[in-house]
């Protein structure tokens, strides 16, 4: 399968970039890992006129702890998260997530700001955003802006970003002591989509009570989804049983999915409380607590 | 459309072409410079057949533009026999009845040699979690396994 025609452009810099996207608008479409925009246009659903390959930036590739924040470059590889240190031992949801993307292969050109920037429901780091409370930050012509995760995804591939804004960094606040987060996923096969997955990433006070907890679901509706009304229930309460069970029923209650191959409407919020209950479990015991 | 100039280092020669943007990099491989060696078999970034090395890393070249892999050093799977000598992980597909119908295997032998040059000494799951991007529909994968661990043994 061939892609329909279009112009490649390789700048050299990120003003560069945003010169190239604003001069072509709708036409135009970054490129970062091509993992999922290269099988879109080989399929032909979708085209554009021209491709933005930003993989030449410099200083766009980087991990590192800076001011209480993980920072994390847009063209990061999957495969280098992967294999990060830091990322395992500051973000663990963000490794329990890695190694369910795609496959090996893909990870090695797969990028996070691709998976974050993209808008598909499908991408399993959207989800994580939520969860984290992560800052996204774009470059456009005016400059960089912050778009907090919970205020960018806007509807199926449609981002808060402008068609002239390219994303550069995440920006994930290091979780102070007592946290502990999980990403629970259910797939059929290496290398498919979520049925349904929920990333969860909570803190607890001295008495082992929720401080704060955020909920994300993926591939639960046409955007990720945050559970904010489980998480506003978690708050506060000791994570028992009882109130794991029904907060978990609470986030699946939030998820709207549609029937396709992957499984019916019911089977869909059924496994998203599921997975939810897990990621809670799992994130309560890396917090240290019960 | 703007054609593209572009040069690669091939398994050690440098090489030119003139692209279209759109052409894939396994295209450029088999069309342009005649190596039949990578595969196109799902064509959809699924079953791995088409993996080269580009800059060392093993990635689907059916989901890179040539124009990616501008200045980049590739090498296929002609590229794994040094001086009339099979790489090991070639010498173990054949050792151990690696293959049956040998679609996969161009993509398996690159998959596999580049986990060897990052861990001398993989655990089956290792081996497994590796080649999860690479289906094979003949063998089971029981006797890649063998082939892998048969070459991990001799690189040691």
């Amino acid at each position: 399968m061939i892609p329909a025609s279009f112009d490649y452009h390789r700048p050299g810099t990120l003003d560069e970039a945003v010169k190239l996207l604003s001069s072509y608008g709708d036409e135009c479409k970054v490129l970062s890992g091509g993992m999922s925009l290269l099988p879109m246009l080989k399929l032909r659903l979708a085209s554009y006129a021209h491709l933005v390959d930003i993989g030449r930036i410099q200083g766009l590739e980087y991990i590192k702890e800076e001011g209480g924040f993980l920072k994390i470059g847009a063209m990061t590889r999957q495969a280098t998260l992967e294999r990060s240190d830091l990322i395992r031992s500051k973000v663990p949801i963000l490794a329990d997530a890695v190694s369910l993307i795609a496959d090996p292969l893909v990870r090695n050109r797969g990028t996070i700001g691709g998976n974050v920037a993209n808008g598909d429901p499908g991408n399993d780091q959207p989800a994580i955003m939520l969860a984290l409370g992560a800052t996204l930050v774009a470059r456009g012509p005016k400059g960089e802006r912050s778009i907090a995760a919970n205020q960018f995804y806007k509807g199926l591939y449609e981002t808060a970003l402008a068609r002239n804004e390219i994303l550069t960094e995440i920006r994930i606040p290091v979780p102070p002591a007592r946290s502990g987060g999980a990403y629970a996923k259910l797939k059929r096969k290496t290398g498919d989509f979520a049925v349904a997955a929920a990333a969860v990433q909570l803190t607890l006070n001295a008495k082992g009570a929720i401080e704060r907890v955020a909920i994300g679901l993926t591939n639960a509706a046409l955007t990720p989804v945050e559970a904010s009304d489980a998480a506003k229930f978690l708050t506060g309460k000791m994570p028992d049983d009882k109130t794991i069970v029904e907060a978990s029923k609470m986030a699946a209650v939030k998820s709207s999915p549609s029937a396709d191959r992957r499984g019916s409407v019911e089977y869909k919020k059924e496994m998203a409380r599921v997975l939810t209950e897990r990621a809670l479990r799992k994130a309560v015991q890396r917090a240290g607590g019960k | 459309m703007a054609k593209h100039k572009i040069s690669v280092t091939i398994n050690g020669a440098v090489r030119e072409a003139e692209v279209e943007s759109r052409l894939l990099l396994v295209h450029l491989i088999r069309e342009n410079f005649r190596m039949t060696g990578t595969h196109v078999g799902c064509d959809t970034s699924h079953c791995g057949a088409c993996t080269v090395h580009l800059d060392g890393q093993p990635v689907k070249s059916c989901t890179v533009l040539a124009v990616q892999a501008d200045g980049a050093k590739i090498t296929t799977v002609e590229g794994l026999e040094q001086g009339g000598k099979l790489h090991p992980v070639q010498e173990g597909f054949h050792e151990k009845h690696g293959l049956q119908c040998g679609f996969c295997t161009p993509g398996m032998l690159m998959t596999t040699s580049a986990l060897l040059e990052r861990n001398k000494n993989p655990t089956e799951q290792e081996i497994r979690q590796a080649i999860s991007g690479n289906l094979c529909r003949c063998t089971g994968y029981v006797n890649i396994i063998k082939a892998v661990q048969y070459a991990a043994e001799k690189m040691r």
